[in-house]
């Protein structure tokens, strides 16, 4: 509001130097002299009764102080979780994945703990392992859980699910139109079915959690994205009030959706509980990958288009494999049955899905959530149907692209992006309709996220005796560069020096609350709660100045960070707050508070698109496939700090990359095959595009801040079926199904009697 | 069991000497981060494959979250946090902070210090080659350019001031 131009300034970010001194305090940095360490015993069975707990040989060895089981629990409400609580801290009675915890040996050092650890003596009866979905769904399976739990956050209202008597953990669908009358109109039907990989976040730092339970409550410094939400499921657990329990999420080493939710929290405080010490859980790399996983999916979806191409209808079966128990995977199947149909006029829609529970490691939210899974189904069968129509794919999608104010699903808020526009920038920056050479080709996606979450965020700005500022906020910085862009909205807002501002984040028992840091949220509903923080300071700092300097309120007003009187003075902020309060000291807190009313009344709040285009070339003799050309579109409304969006855009879509060509979580039965760092590969650094073009679009069409929307999922969600459209090119046979490692598609390319169009 | 035995170690780290003992079976991470509280050297996957516990022994890099203190002895080591002289960045520093080329920031103290022996062994490597000697750093934030984006600043900034 005061000309200050620290928004739209890609200005460096306010953590890096720290982050490039190894000063940056992470959550495994915080250790306490009196700490014990924990060392999970984990099952070693994908589907069993535990029949007894040996404790004695752990016991004996120097150092460990403590074995704690699912048993040992006693008061406590032994389980965990935001949507359904069937999330046992330590395995109690029974296992349901090879890797869960089954014990927690408490040991003065780490190599004590896990010497405990290895001496724990597990005795397990067998039972049937269900390591997959067909296996699940067997009328005569085994139920995973054949008893109900209590239901969690009546928020999320797509997730609520009735207890079955099967292995489904959730059913979800959305219809509109008459389908069947609309599929007997079409010229051209093109069916397509798609497998999205089991997928791994890995956030370079591991789940670590540091807990003390005392008279006191409890007080976590851990790696979580959603503070409030784990301060929730640890009061329940331990029965505490809200104001109790303090959880601390300090700078992270990565999150991407895999620290969202009750993670590793209640295994160091049921290990605090139990011992009086302060306790530190810091898991392995192995470990965290038996800790939750993104949803594999089996899709298969049928569209009916005119002759000329018009969509008439199209209907999507979907399979989920959501693991062990629920955490979110009932939310990401939800999201895949409203993202997987796309921002395409659809006149007639029906989308069912089913998230199915099996012996392996419970899924949960990851980049993209639910839109990467569908979104290769349905951007596939466009690139089919293109093909089939005798349409050139872009053509066809422009012909379908629902336009600015769209109606992508009933009820909801109208499309607020234009992606005809979007697909012209990624299309005409790839050269696409130039002629490819041999064994190269190229593809490129849409797509559009339900995005933000539910809109409940709070923020406070406490402007300081001197003139400085502090932002408050329940917001995680894990990367994103939050920290940054609500100091950039804060500074220009007060009209103060950048260098002024200090944001805090991330501390259930100082800072206020917010909902979640996901989404991709935090710009667009934090941002705005910061913006009527400023606001609501500035009135105070108005009011405190009309009665200490007795000028009529009406006559003032702030600029560039005094207060303003024309004619009779002019006070920086620093003078009101000491005349005010007439001394040396004193400050003035602004609290702004959002939530779903206003322009926020619709949801989404924002629908976070993305347009991206990939160039690939596959190596005749081995099916590697490299990528020569890569380009994304981020279309953010207003970009408060453009470099970090591209920084935001290219990272999601290498994360795409990864999901389209490398890496996958591969089971055999319920035994994982590659719960590591050299088996599940992710992108390194010689695969890098070898050309790469990051573009920012402002039209300035978010209710986010100065006109901006969310960013970081956007440019994920296409990338896979991206890729495999482009490798489909270059081979001339589809693909079905990710990662296109080089084995994969060498099969493919060898595979007798199969065309480009899925045909013999 | 027994209690475990130790092993007695002088080493200079960050151009200070450091004498005591360490278990026998001490990572040289452990080590760096519970015994001298430098915990700017992260680990991450512990089986040499991501690069985040990068260190310096005797110049060259070396996974601090498989090597054992023990082998420490009579070495010299530079960390992440030895990287600034009296406060001022070195050029690997800036350049990461001008290029945007740390997000969460985890992997950037192994970044620096593969990049820091890049640089001492080729002044003026080409971006292919920046990309290979960083192969065995994983970073899953930046999609990597930022990073050699920053190394081919810092590489023209330390030939101009050489």
């Amino acid at each position: 509001m005061n000309g200050s131009p620290t928004v739209g300034q890609s200005l460096p970010r306010a953590d890096s130097r720290a982050k490039v001194t190894g000063e940056a305090r992470y959550a495994v940095d915080h250790v306490l002299a009196d700490m014990l360490h924990g060392a999970v015993v984990r099952s070693t069975r994908a589907h069993a009764i535990i029949e007894s707990i040996d404790k004695a040989a752990a016991l004996a060895i120097p150092g460990v102080v403590g074995v704690v089981a699912g048993a040992d629990l006693g008061s406590l409400f032994p389980r965990f979780g935001h949507l359904i609580a069937d999330h046992p801290v330590l395995a109690i009675d029974k296992v349901n994945y090879m890797g869960e915890p089954v014990a927690l040996v408490l040991g003065e050092t780490l190599h004590a703990a896990h010497d405990g650890a290895d001496a724990v003596i597990v005795d397990y009866s067998d039972l049937p392992v269900l390591g997959d979905i067909a296996t699940a769904l067997e009328d005569d399976a085994v139920l995973i859980h054949p008893e109900t739990y209590p239901a969690g956050d009546a928020a999320f209202e797509e997730a609520i699910t009735e207890p079955r008597n099967d292995n489904v953990a959730h059913e979800a669908s959305i219809e509109w139109g008459d389908i069947a009358a609309a599929f007997e109109e079409a010229d051209v039907v093109v069916t397509t079915s798609v497998k999205y990989p089991k997928l791994y976040a890995y956030a370079m730092e591991p789940y670590n959690a540091l807990s003390i339970v005392n008279d006191e409550g409890i007080d976590v410094v851990t790696t979580a994205q959603h503070p409030f939400m784990v301060r929730d499921d640890l009061a329940r657990m331990f029965s505490l009030p809200l104001a109790k329990v303090r959880v601390r999420s300090p700078v992270l080493g990565g999150g991407y959706g895999s620290k969202s939710y009750t993670k590793i929290e209640p295994l160091a405080s049921v290990g605090s509980w139990y011992s009086g010490r302060p306790v530190k859980v810091a898991l392995s790399a192995e470990e965290a990958i038996y800790t939750t996983r993104a949803d594999s999916a089996h899709i298969t979806v049928r569209s009916g288009f005119d002759s000329a191409g018009k969509l008439l209808a199209r209907e999507f079966e979907i399979l989920m494999d959501t693991g062990a128990y629920t955490d979110n995977g009932t939310l990401v199947l939800a999201k895949c049955v409203n993202r997987c149909f796309g921002p395409y006029e659809t006149p007639n829609l029906k989308v069912h899905g089913r998230a199915v529970f099996t012996n392996t490691v419970a899924s949960s939210s990851y980049r993209g959530f639910g839109a990467p899974q569908g979104n290769l189904a349905g951007e596939l069968n466009m690139d089919q149907a293109a093909e089939r129509l005798g349409i050139d794919p872009l053509e066809l999608r422009k012909l379908n692209i629902l336009p600015p104010g769209g109606t992508i699903v009933p009820g909801k808020r109208g499309l607020d992006a234009d992606l005809g526009a979007d697909l012209d920038i990624v299309t005409s920056t790839l050269d696409w309709g130039s002629e490819s050479q041999h064994m190269t080709g190229s593809g490129f996606g849409v797509s559009a996220s339900d995005a933000g979450a539910y809109p409940v965020s709070t923020a406070q700005v406490r402007v300081l005796v001197d003139g400085s500022v502090l932002v408050m906020t329940g917001a995680t910085e894990m990367g994103q560069g939050s920290k940054t862009v609500l100091a950039q909205i804060a500074a220009h807002e007060l009209g103060v020096d950048l260098a002024k501002v200090q944001i805090v984040q991330s501390d259930t028992g100082s800072t206020p609350y917010e909902r979640t840091t996901g989404a991709s949220r935090t710009t667009v509903l934090v941002g705005l709660a910061v913006q009527r923080a400023c606001q609501d300071a500035l009135g105070k700092l108005e009011s405190m100045a009309a009665e200490t300097f007795g000028v009529s309120p009406t006559e003032i007003k702030t600029a560039e960070g005094t207060v303003v009187a024309p004619g009779t003075g002019e006070w920086p902020y620093a003078e009101v707050v000491r005349s005010w309060f007439g001394a040396r000291s004193g400050e003035v807190t602004g609290v702004g508070l959002v939530r779903a009313t206003g322009e926020l009344e619709m949801l989404p709040p924002f629908w976070e698109v993305g347009t991206v285009g990939v160039t690939v070339s596959v190596d005749c003799d081995t099916g590697r496939v490299s990528v020569d050309h890569l380009v994304t579109v981020g279309d953010v409304g207003f970009a408060i700090n453009p470099t970090l969006v591209e920084g935001q855009d290219l990272g999601a879509s290498t994360q795409g990359l990864g999901a389209a060509l490398y890496e996958e979580l591969i089971y055999d039965g319920g035994q994982l095959e590659n719960p590591n760092l050299v088996e599940y590969r992710v992108p390194h650094a010689t695969d890098m595009p070898a050309r790469i073009d990051t573009i920012v679009v402002e039209r300035g069409d978010g209710v986010g801040p100065y006109g901006a929307k969310g960013a970081g999922e956007g440019t994920l969600n296409p990338m896979g079926g991206a890729v495999a459209a482009a490798v489909g090119r270059a081979i001339g046979r589809w693909p079905t199904e990710l990662p296109l490692t080089a084995e994969r598609v060498w099969l493919l390319m060898n595979e007798e009697g199969r065309g480009l169009n899925g045909e013999d | 069991m027994t209690a475990e035995s130790a092993i007695e170690i002088t080493t200079f780290v960050n151009g200070t000497e450091q004498s005591g003992y360490v278990p026998a079976r001490a990572t040289v991470a452990e080590y760096l981060r519970d015994d001298l509280g430098l915990t700017g050297t992260k680990t991450s996957c512990e089986m040499e494959v991501c690069g985040v516990c990068s260190v310096l022994v005797d110049g060259r890099p070396v996974s601090a979250c498989a090597a054992l203190a023990a082998d420490l002895d009579g070495t010299t080591v530079t960390t992440v946090e030895g990287l600034a002289e009296e406060g001022r960045l070195s050029h690997l520093q800036q350049a990461f902070i001008e290029k945007s080329a740390a997000q969460c920031g985890f992997c950037t103290p192994g970044f620096l210090i593969m990049a820091t022996a890049l640089l001492a062994a080729n002044p003026d490597p080409t971006r292919h080659e920046i990309a290979e000697y960083l192969d065995g750093n994983i970073c899953r934030c930046t999609g990597y350019r930022p990073i050699i984006e920053a190394v081919e600043l810092a590489a023209t900034r330390m030939r101009e001031s050489a």
